[in-house]
């Protein structure tokens, strides 16, 4: 049974759909990557996942049983993490009690997910009793997705990671993301950076008008030169 | 020195007393505003309500301080807290939690809680009366005169035993406060709400269950300062009047949705008021000597009246509006 499982997804604000029947499936050890021009439904894609838009038409599967429609924190609940683009940390709470929400409902966790955390991003813990606003993006970045994990995901959502960051940053921002999902977490994530992203997906989707273009691995996208010419910029 | 003891009396000790009542007031405005993201005007009004149910308490059990050798009123003040809680979480529920729902401007919030607030004050007026009454229902209020052991010191420093009791629990109530926010569970997750509300729902947070904590604290909070006040004068059912405009422009001295701002701002809209209205001249009367004539002839060399008084928060509300509206701490603005 896939991980994730979205079948024919409608959604959108207001009436107006943005997806038009969006299919998805991934893996437990899958790294999902949504790649697409701009207006493509990428995000808004990702928010369906995680409830925060309505779907009016389709079903999204975790582990088999619909979560569509639910709200987010029942989401958490059952496994789900997501970082969000941007406003993606408390500004005003230290480092330490960032990753702390992120335990919120399993506060038995704190002190082993911390340690884990802070092995995935040794910078966390020197700056853990600083303000997160006071943080330089790529390090805000680094709070977001532990805050994410302190929770113990199965999959994790992430909305352009790498947005904004030096390439130095985009490269570890994105190592990160393989040895999270080499610790056990499924990873779907939306990325700008389709090249660098796909190089390091399992599965490849490409989203045009709310709809899928291409699916399949991402060794077969990144080959495919259709895909090269259309999406990623010959 | 006696002059000295006169400022002590008349400045330290009163502006700690009105600074500690608007510290205490103004961070439940600042905390509802960081939370729910409205100014609620029926503040006040919850502050005179636990008082009046401290009245109503004294009153039914005016023999239950004398077990505890405290005044009546400090017995009954922590079930007065719960009600005055239980008040505020309802007021919630049914009045601004549908208003949330519906997704309304701020504003809406705000003439919504202005309604609460006649509702409170027509309410208490119902079963109060309109007069003042004291919370000293069967006790007597002792007064302490401390004598200065220094030569030619003749004034004793006075603090009245609800002045004592009122410093005691406002540094009681701050560090609890400072203790919740800063290292429990629930009092992080509200700077987190009050951070970023929908990254605090992308975490699990239940912001329902934050709504209504928020509003037991504020409940609780201002029961306290509602009924400090009225054991330092007397129980009115308008006191919300003499109130709403220092705890709100303390509030915003502090920084809105900053809680230590808002104590801060507290101590400065207070004590500014009582120097506004100290009269000086006591000040001048050891330097007489060499001082011009002109000056000494006035008998009063105070700011402002005592019956000005509360232009004086008005002035620094729209000082600080103008020149700093983040306030102190950089807080939002309203």
């Amino acid at each position: 049974m896939p991980l994730l499982d979205a079948r024919d997804v409608h959604g959108g604000y207001g009436g107006m759909n943005i997806l038009n029947g969006v299919n998805m499936t991934i893996e437990a050890d899958d790294i999902g990557v949504i790649v697409g021009p701009n207006g493509a439904g990428k995000s808004t894609m990702l928010k369906a996942v995680f409830g925060l838009l309505f779907v009016n038409q389709g079903q999204i599967l975790l582990r088999g049983e619909p979560i569509h429609n639910l709200p987010p924190n029942q989401l958490v609940e059952r496994g789900m993490g997501f970082v969000p683009q941007e406003n993606n940390v408390f500004p005003s709470l230290t480092v330490k009690e960032n990753l702390e929400m992120g335990a919120y409902l399993k506060p038995g966790n704190v002190k082993r997910m911390l340690d884990k955390v802070y092995g995935f991003f040794p910078p966390l813990f020197e700056k853990r009793h600083q303000p997160a606003g006071e943080l330089s993006g790529g390090q805000r970045q680094m709070v977001a997705m532990g805050r994410a994990l302190m929770a113990e995901p199965d999959v994790l959502l992430l909305d352009e990671p790498t947005a904004g960051l030096s390439p130095l940053y985009m490269n570890e921002i994105l190592e990160r993301v393989k040895e999270i999902n080499a610790a056990g977490v499924g990873i779907l994530m939306v990325e700008q950076n389709a090249k660098q992203a796909l190089a390091i997906a399992d599965k490849g989707f490409v989203l045009a008008a709310g709809q899928n273009r291409f699916t399949d691995t991402g060794a077969a996208l990144l080959a495919d030169p259709e895909v090269a010419k259309s999406f990623l910029g010959g | 020195m006696n002059e000295l003891v006169f400022f002590i009396n008349n400045v330290l000790v009163s502006g700690s007393v009105s600074g500690s009542i608007y510290a205490i007031g103004a961070v439940g405005v600042t905390l509802v505003f960081s939370i729910m993201r409205f100014a609620h005007f029926a503040h006040a009004d919850m502050m005179t309500f636990g008082a009046f149910m401290v009245l109503l308490l004294t009153s039914v059990f005016p023999g239950a301080g004398a077990a505890f050798g405290v005044p009546t009123a400090l017995v009954m003040l922590p079930l007065a807290m719960a009600l005055t809680a239980l008040l505020a979480v309802g007021i919630d529920r049914a009045f601004y939690k549908p208003l949330r729902a519906h997704g309304v401007k701020p504003i809406v919030l705000v003439i919504g809680s202005l309604g609460v607030t006649l509702m409170l004050q027509g309410l208490i007026r119902l079963f109060s009366g309109t007069g003042g009454q004291s919370l000293y229902v069967d006790d007597r209020k002792e007064i302490f005169r401390l004598a200065l052991p220094i030569e030619g010191v003749r004034v004793p420093v006075v603090i009245t035993e609800p002045q004592f009791y009122l410093f005691v629990l406002t540094i009681v109530a701050v560090v609890a406060l400072h203790l919740f926010l800063s290292r429990s569970r629930l009092g992080k997750a509200m700077r987190a709400m009050s951070d970023n509300p929908d990254l605090a729902q992308a975490s699990g947070i239940n912001t329902n269950t934050i709504v209504a904590v928020t509003w037991v604290i504020v409940g609780g909070l201002a029961a306290i300062a509602g009924t400090l006040l009225s054991l330092d004068v007397t129980f009115k059912p308008d006191l919300s009047f003499f109130l709403l405009l220092p705890i709100f422009a303390a509030a915003i001295v502090g920084g809105v949705g900053r809680p230590y701002g808002a104590i801060a701002g507290g101590f400065v809209v207070g004590f500014a008021e009582t120097l506004a209205v100290f009269n000086w001249s006591v000040m001048l009367r050891p330097f007489r000597d060499s001082l011009p004539e002109w000056l000494l002839q006035s008998g009063n060399l105070a700011f402002v009246g005592t019956e000005y008084k509360i232009v004086v928060p008005f002035f620094i509300l729209v000082a600080i509006l103008i020149w700093r509206p983040t306030g102190i701490f950089k807080g939002k603005v309203i």
